[in-house]
């Protein structure tokens, strides 16, 4: 049972992928890919977790009980509010993709085209 | 110059969709495999082997007088990586924004001349009592988490997004039109710059106080007290008045595309 | 592992393909709000309130509010 959470974020990361590799609209493939982001930061929680340990915040409990690692929290923290600004400026590619060509099909956007 | 939409050429040689899958599945398996091989030589859940971890735990109270170890992290001990993740909202943001700027052949418009005939006012009058009146306590939630952000879980981060939430309330309730007049832009990106430079301005203040780049100069009182731990707390407000101006921006700029930019009468149709 | 752990593991899991499998984009933005919340607990669960907290926020409101107002203007022009 201990490499559940490990085995987890593969699987998601798996799925996101072939989410993105077969979508066939645009806004879908930006939101598989935040799915495959997701698997992230499963994995770095994992990594830092320890067993019964509390969260990294010290103000009800004496400083010296046992917690979970705070440098992947806080990575992961930052990481999802700054993920959700980079798939925002891929949504916006999207709506420009759609205002070019006329289309958010992925298969139709041919670099060749006009 | 052929017409957008419609039918496309497919080339012959294109990747049909079912090759497409076959070949990830495929590929996905033996990509499965790798991963799953890597798994065998990882330390088991909760068996936490690092040992910065552990010293971050044991030393940041006592030297920080600050009890919300990962703040303390984020904005102290890693707070040049913080720096680097503003950069990227900032720099994503920016983008967003050139890309959806208003183009040559559109222009603001009310948004009653809507042909397909979907309403943008006239939301109900329960729906407009309610988000109403959320927008003050969640204003009031957002300043809170950001102030405390070193002492109980939240910080900048976490505020700053709440913040930009009452935006999306006032949104809903039908009143964006009445809000844009009152909120102009320029407002929101200098809000935002505001908070970009602020992190790196108090940084530079370490630098003149003290010895390295965003080190910790300012006093620190007893930890469990709100204006305890430092350079943390401006700092934590500096980064969330860049994400509230952030998704505030990105907000507008969606919403300026739905509702107000139309397209000039006459233009070509692409 | 706690039961709870493993119950918001399972959810995730069962969430993943969910939201992936979901082609038309206005049910995967409702799908992809879910799964932040599912998201949002499993890290509960890892003791990590605060990444909970900012995955609610930001996968529950922000994200899906960003993807449903592309998509509005998306559907616009399908014209």
């Amino acid at each position: 049972m201990s490499f559940a959470p490990f085995a987890v974020a593969i699987w998601i990361f798996l799925v996101g992928l072939y989410g993105v590799v077969t979508s066939r609209h645009l806004v879908h493939l930006v939101i598989s890919l935040s799915v495959v982001q997701s698997s992230t930061y499963l994995l770095l929680l994992g990594i830092g977790y320890r067993t019964n340990g509390a969260a990294s915040i010290f103000v009800d409990i004496p400083p010296n009980t046992k917690a979970v690692d705070p440098v992947v929290k806080a990575l992961t923290l930052t990481d999802i509010v700054v993920g959700a600004t980079v798939t925002a400026l891929l949504l916006a590619l999207a709506v420009q993709a759609q205002k070019r060509f006329g289309t958010v099909d992925p298969d139709e956007l041919d670099p060749l085209r006009d | 110059m052929s017409a957008g939409g419609g039918a496309s050429q497919r080339r012959d040689s294109e990747i049909s969709f079912a090759t497409r899958r076959r070949l990830f599945l495929v590929s996905g398996v033996v990509l499965a495999a790798l991963m799953v091989w890597a798994l065998g030589g990882m330390p088991g859940f909760g068996d936490y082997h690092g040992i910065y971890g552990l010293l971050l735990n044991r030393v940041a109270v006592p030297e920080e007088h600050a009890t919300n170890v990962i703040t303390a992290v984020n904005f102290d001990y890693r707070g040049f990586d913080t720096l680097g993740e503003e950069f990227i909202l900032f720099a994503s943001v920016l983008g967003l924004a050139l890309i959806l700027r208003e183009r040559r052949d559109e222009e603001e418009g009310p948004p009653d001349d809507d042909a397909t005939g979907r309403q943008v006012s006239g939301a109900s009058a329960a729906v407009r009592l309610i988000t109403v009146a959320l927008v003050g306590p969640t204003v009031v939630l957002a300043v809170y988490i950001i102030a405390h952000g070193a002492i109980t879980p939240g910080g900048g981060f976490q505020g700053g997004v709440i913040a930009a939430t009452a935006l999306l309330l006032v949104y809903l309730g039908g009143e964006y039109l009445a809000l844009r007049r009152l909120r102009p832009l320029p407002l929101v990106e200098i809000t935002k710059a505001t908070g970009a430079a602020a992190f790196v301005l108090i940084g530079v203040g370490g630098l003149i106080f003290g010895a390295a780049f965003l080190e910790n100069f300012l006093p620190k009182g007893t930890a469990g007290d709100v204006f305890s731990a430092g350079t943390m707390q401006p700092l934590s407000v500096a980064v969330g008045l860049e994400i509230t101006g952030g998704f505030v921006l990105i907000l507008s700029e969606f919403l300026d595309q739905t509702l107000v930019l139309r397209r000039r009468r006459g233009a070509r149709s692409r | 592992m706690t039961v709870l752990q493993v119950v918001a593991l399972a959810l995730v899991a069962a969430g993943a393909p969910a939201v992936v499998a979901a082609r038309d984009p206005l049910r995967q933005a409702l799908m992809a709000s879910f799964y932040g919340l599912l998201l949002g607990v499993l890290f509960f669960t890892f003791a990590a309130p605060d990444v909970a907290l900012s995955s609610i926020v930001i996968g529950s409101v922000a994200l899906p509010t960003i993807i449903l107002l592309a998509l509005a203007k998306i559907g616009d022009k399908d014209s």
